[in-house]
C-alpha cells in the first residue's frame, strides 16, 4: 500500500465528513440547540484535523483545527448558534473542500483563501471571548530530541525513588517497561524495595508490592528520563534527583561547556523557534490578508473547475451485501460450471434433460450476476441531492426569499456515472425554480400564498427508468411572456398557434431567457437548453408541466445504466435493429383498414382511438425506397418516447434479449436515430434505436428521409 | 507477532494504523467506534494482546471503551494505547484514570508507533 492509496482514503473520508458536516450546518440553522449536530460537526472537523495532520496537509490542518476550537466552544455553550456564525462555518467548509481539492489536484493550495477563512473563524472566537487555541497538532518532534540528546556528550547521573501505586497494573503498565526505557537510555542500577511486600494472607497477585531505587547515567536531559514515567506520573510516587553534576561544568569551562549543553537543551529550543515562527507566519498572514481577500472574485471560477476536476472520483464505495451477492452468485456459477462439465465428460442421450436445466441454470446465474455487477456501479441519488440544500440555503439568503426544500426518495439508486452527470443539470433547474419559479415573500402574501414557498425533490424508479422531479409552488411559467419573447426572437411565426405544453418547451430553445435582467443566480450563459442538452445526452428526458400562479414540475427521466439495455430485435430489409424494451408499447400486425395517408404528415395508423405516424425504418434510414403502402400482415412496433407515440413497420420480430450498448459516436460518428450498436450472439453488429432521437428525426423530415441523408450507407453488419 | 485491535472512526487512521502494524508482523482487527470495539471484545472470538483507541468516536468514545474493557476479565490487565490528537494534561489524567495504559499522540510517527506498541507488549 503506498502513500498515495492512503491518500485516496482520506481523501474520500473527507469528502464524506465535509458532506456530512455540511448538511448538519444548513439543518443547524433551524435547530440551533441541537447538542448531536453541534457535536457531529465538531467531530467531522475533528477527524479531517486528524488525518491532515497525519499526511501533513498543514493548511487543511491549522482550518480544521480553528473550526474545532470554534466548535467546542459552541458545544459547551460559551458561543451561541446564530444565521451567521453558521454562514462563516459553511465558508469555512468550502474553503477546506478547496484546500481538498488542490491537495487532491497536487495544485498549491489558496493560502490567502484559507488565511482569510481562519481570521474569519477567529473573529467568532474572540467575540465570545475565547481565546483561539494557537497550535495545532504538529508531528512529534521529540525523535529529533532524542538525537539531540544523544550527541549530549557528558553523562548525568540521577537518583529516582520510584514507588508504584498498588494498582499499577490495572492501567495495562508494567514497571519492566519503565526500567527498559531507562536502560535504553544509559547505565541502569536497580535497587529493589520489597518491604511493602504483605505477608502471604494479605498478598493479591494482582498487586504491586514493590518499589525501586534507579541509578542511571546517561547523556539524557531530565525531561528525557522522566518520559518513562509518563504514562504513570498519577500512578507513582517519583522523587527524582541529579546526583552528581558534570565535572566539566566548573566556572572555568563554563564557555565551553554551554555549546555541550545546548543540544541536550534542545526540547526546549524547537518549542520556542517553532512559536516564534508561529508569530511570524501569523504577521504574515495578515499582510496578505488584503490580497487574498481581494482575489477571491477572481478566483471563483477556478474553484469551480477544480472542485468538478476533484468530483470524479476513480473508487466507489460499495455496501458490503452487494459483495456478498456476488460472491454467492460466482459460488453458484462454479457449482453450475462443474456439473455442465461433468456431464461434458461423458454425454449420453438420456441425460440431455440435465444438461438443458444446466444450461438454464447458467443462464439464470448469468444474468443474475450481470445485475448484480450493475448494481455495484449504482450509488444513491442522495449523492447529488445533498448538495441542494446548500445551493437553496445560499440562493435563498441571496434573493430574500423564503423556501422549504423538501425531499423525497434520497435512496434511489441510479448508474454513478449518470449520477455524476447529472448533478450539473440538477442544480440548474433547482437554481431557475428558485429564482424563476418561487416569488418573493410579499408578491406570495399578495396572491393569498404562504409567504415560504415550498420546493420539492423526489426521485424514484418507473419502469426502467429513474424520475427526478424538481417541483415548486411559485407562479408557474408565463405562457404569454414566453409566446411574446419567441415571437420576438423569431423562435416561432407571429401566426403559428401553439398549445401550452408547446409553449413550455419554448424555454428549452437555445438562447432563450425570459428573466427580466440576467440575473447573476441562473444567468450564467448557461440556459435551459444546455439543461436538457447534457440530459438528452444521458439517453434521458425532461418534460415541463406548468400551472399559471400554482408552480411548475421539471420531470427528468434517465435509463437506471448507459452499459446494457434490455431489447427487442427487430429485422428490417434483412438488417437487424435493437430497440429498448422499455420504449416498445406493443406489437400487431397492419390491417390496411386502419391506415390512413394523410398530406404533409405521412402515414397514420389507428390504435383504437388515437392515430400514430408510421414510420418506414427502411426508407428513414435509407435503405431502400419507400414502400408506397405498408403490405397488409407486416408487423407495426408500437413506440413510445418523451415525444409521443409512433410506429415501427417491421419485417419481422426477433429475440428479445439484453444488448452491451456499444458507443457509435466514438467508434464511428454520431447518428440521428441510432443510440449505439451492440454485437449479437452470432457476432453481428445490430444498430440500437434511438427512439427519442427518431421522434425528432420524424418531426423534422415528415417521415420521409432526413433532409441531410444522415443515414443512408449506415448499415448494419 | 501479537494481535491487535485498533479502534478509530477515520477510515484513514484505521488503515494507516492497521498498515503499519500488518507490515511489522501483527495482526489487526479495527473498529469504527467503541461499541463496536466493545462488542468484538465481547464476544470472544478473537484475544487481542494489545487495543489502541481514538477517544473522541461516534456512538461510545474511547474513554467509556477503556473503561468496559477494564471491567472485562480478559483485558483487566492488558495494554490499551490512546491513540488521540489530544494531549492535554487534563485528558491524559482522565484516561489514566479510566485505565489507559499510554499514549500516542496523533500525527503519529510509525516507526514511534512500532517503538511504543513494542514496549507495551509482552516480549
Amino acid at each position: 500500500m503506498s502513500m498515495e492509496e492512503f491518500h485516496q482514503i482520506f481523501f474520500e473520508e473527507a469528502d464524506e465528513l465535509m458532506e456530512a458536516m455540511e448538511a448538519e450546518l444548513l439543518e443547524m440553522v433551524f435547530e440551533p440547540d441541537n447538542p448531536e449536530r453541534i457535536n457531529n460537526v465538531f467531530r467531522a472537523a475533528h477527524s479531517i484535523k486528524g488525518g491532515a495532520a497525519t499526511f501533513g496537509f498543514a493548511e487543511i490542518t491549522e482550518t480544521t483545527h480553528v473550526m474545532e476550537t470554534l466548535m467546542n466552544e459552541v458545544r459547551e455553550g460559551a458561543i451561541a448558534v446564530d444565521r451567521s456564525l453558521v454562514d462563516v462555518l459553511l465558508s469555512a467548509a468550502d474553503c477546506v473542500k478547496d484546500l481538498l481539492a488542490a491537495v487532491k489536484g497536487g495544485g498549491p493550495a489558496d493560502a490567502g483563501l484559507a488565511v482569510a477563512t481562519r481570521t474569519a473563524l477567529e473573529a467568532c472566537l474572540e467575540r465570545s471571548g475565547a481565546a483561539p487555541q494557537t497550535s495545532p497538532p504538529q508531528p512529534d518532534s521529540s525523535d529529533e530530541d532524542a538525537a539531540a540528546a544523544e550527541t549530549g556528550a557528558a553523562l548525568r547521573r540521577y537518583r529516582i525513588g520510584f514507588r508504584p501505586a498498588h494498582g499499577l497494573f490495572r492501567t495495562g503498565n508494567d514497571p519492566l517497561h519503565i526500567l527498559r526505557a531507562l536502560r535504553e537510555l544509559g547505565d541502569l542500577e536497580v535497587e529493589v524495595d520489597t518491604g511493602s511486600v504483605p505477608t502471604l494472607d494479605g498478598f493479591r497477585a494482582d498487586q504491586l508490592y514493590l518499589a525501586w531505587t534507579l541509578h542511571i547515567a546517561t547523556g539524557s536531559d531530565p525531561e528525557v528520563v522522566l518520559e518513562a514515567f509518563e504514562w504513570v506520573e498519577d500512578l507513582c510516587e517519583i522523587d527524582f534527583q541529579e546526583v552528581e553534576s558534570r565535572p566539566e561544568a566548573t566556572p572555568d569551562d563554563a564557555p565551553a561547556a554551554v555549546p555541550a549543553a545546548a543540544p541536550a537543551g534542545a526540547p526546549a529550543v524547537p518549542m520556542e523557534a517553532g512559536s516564534a515562527a508561529g508569530t511570524e507566519r501569523r504577521s504574515a498572514d495578515a499582510g496578505t490578508l488584503a490580497a487574498g481577500t481581494a482575489e477571491r472574485p477572481d478566483s471563483a471560477p477556478h474553484r469551480g473547475e477544480r472542485r468538478a476536476a476533484g468530483a470524479e472520483s476513480a473508487t466507489i464505495r460499495v455496501g458490503i451485501d452487494k459483495i456478498d451477492t456476488l460472491i454467492n452468485l460466482v459460488g453458484e456459477l462454479v457449482i453450475t460450471q462443474s456439473m455442465l462439465s461433468d456431464l461434458g465428460e461423458d454425454v449420453e442421450l438420456c441425460d440431455l434433460d440435465k444438461l438443458r436445466e444446466g444450461f438454464q441454470q447458467l443462464e439464470r446465474h448469468t444474468r443474475a450476476l450481470q445485475e448484480s455487477v450493475m448494481k455495484i456501479r449504482m450509488v444513491p441519488i442522495s449523492n447529488v441531492f445533498n448538495r441542494m440544500p446548500r445551493t437553496v440555503h445560499d440562493l435563498t439568503a441571496r434573493l430574500g426569499k423564503q423556501l422549504d426544500l423538501v425531499m423525497h426518495g434520497e435512496h434511489t439508486e441510479l448508474d454513478k456515472t449518470l449520477m455524476e452527470r447529472i448533478g450539473d443539470p440538477l442544480v440548474h433547474l433547482v437554481r431557475n425554480a428558485v429564482d424563476h419559479g418561487v416569488e418573493m415573500p410579499e408578491v406570495r402574501a399578495a396572491h393569498g400564498k404562504p409567504e415560504r414557498g415550498t420546493l420539492t425533490l423526489s426521485a424514484f424508479h418507473a419502469g426502467g427508468d429513474v424520475v427526478i422531479e424538481i417541483s415548486d409552488d411559485g407562479a408557474g411559467l408565463d405562457t404569454e411572456r414566453i409566446r411574446a419573447k419567441a415571437r420576438d426572437r423569431g423562435l416561432v411565426d407571429a401566426g403559428e398557434q401553439l398549445d401550452e405544453a408547446q409553449v413550455h418547451q419554448l424555454i428549452f430553445h437555445p438562447g432563450f431567457s425570459t428573466a427580466e435582467e440576467v440575473s447573476d443566480v441562473s444567468g450564467r450563459g448557461v440556459g435551459m437548453d444546455v439543461v436538457r442538452q447534457n440530459i438528452l445526452g444521458l439517453g434521458g428526458s425532461v418534460e415541463i408541466a406548468s400551472d399559471a400562479g400554482r408552480g411548475s414540475t421539471f420531470t427528468i427521466r434517465l435509463p437506471l445504466t448507459l452499459a446494457i439495455v434490455d431489447a427487442q430485435l427487430l429485422q428490417v430489409a434483412g438488417q437487424i435493429y435493437a430497440v429498448p424494451l422499455v420504449s416498445i408499447v406493443e406489437s400487431f400486425q397492419v390491417e390496411r383498414a386502419n391506415l390512413k395517408s394523410i398530406a404533409e404528415r405521412g402515414q397514420l395508423y389507428r390504435v383504437r382511438d388515437d392515430y400514430v405516424p408510421v414510420v418506414d425504418l427502411t426508407s428513414l434510414f435509407g435503405i431502400r425506397e419507400a414502400t408506397p403502402q405498408p403490405v397488409a400482415g407486416g408487423l407495426l412496433v408500437l413506440v413510445e418516447s418523451g415525444n409521443g407515440r409512433m410506429g415501427l413497420l417491421v419485417d419481422d420480430l426477433l429475440a428479445q434479449q439484453q444488448v452491451v450498448i456499444k458507443s457509435l459516436e466514438s467508434n464511428f460518428r454520431a447518428v440521428p436515430g441510432v443510440s449505439g450498436a451492440t454485437i449479437l450472439g452470432d457476432g453481428r453488429v445490430a444498430l440500437i434505436v434511438d427512439v427519442t432521437g427518431l421522434a425528432r428525426l420524424l418531426r423534422a423530415t415528415g417521415g420521409r428521409r432526413g433532409q441531410d441523408g444522415g443515414l443512408t450507407g449506415i448499415r448494419a453488419a | 507477532m501479537s494481535h491487535i485491535l485498533v479502534v478509530d472512526d477515520s477510515s484513514s487512521m484505521r488503515e494507516m494504523v492497521s498498515y503499519t502494524l500488518t507490515t511489522a508482523g501483527h495482526s489487526v482487527m479495527a473498529a469504527a467506534d467503541g461499541a463496536q470495539a466493545l462488542r468484538i471484545a465481547e464476544d470472544g472470538v478473537d484475544h487481542f494482546d494489545l487495543v489502541i483507541t481514538d477517544i473522541n468516536m461516534p456512538v461510545m468514545d474511547g474513554l467509556t471503551l477503556i473503561r468496559e474493557l477494564r471491567g472485562l476479565r480478559r483485558y483487566s490487565y492488558r495494554p490499551i494505547l490512546v491513540l488521540s490528537t489530544e494531549s492535554s494534561p487534563e485528558t491524559k489524567s482522565a484516561g489514566r484514570s479510566a485505565g489507559a495504559t499510554g499514549w500516542i499522540v496523533k500525527p503519529f510517527d510509525p516507526d514511534k508507533l512500532l517503538g511504543v506498541v513494542g514496549k507495551v507488549l509482552p516480549q
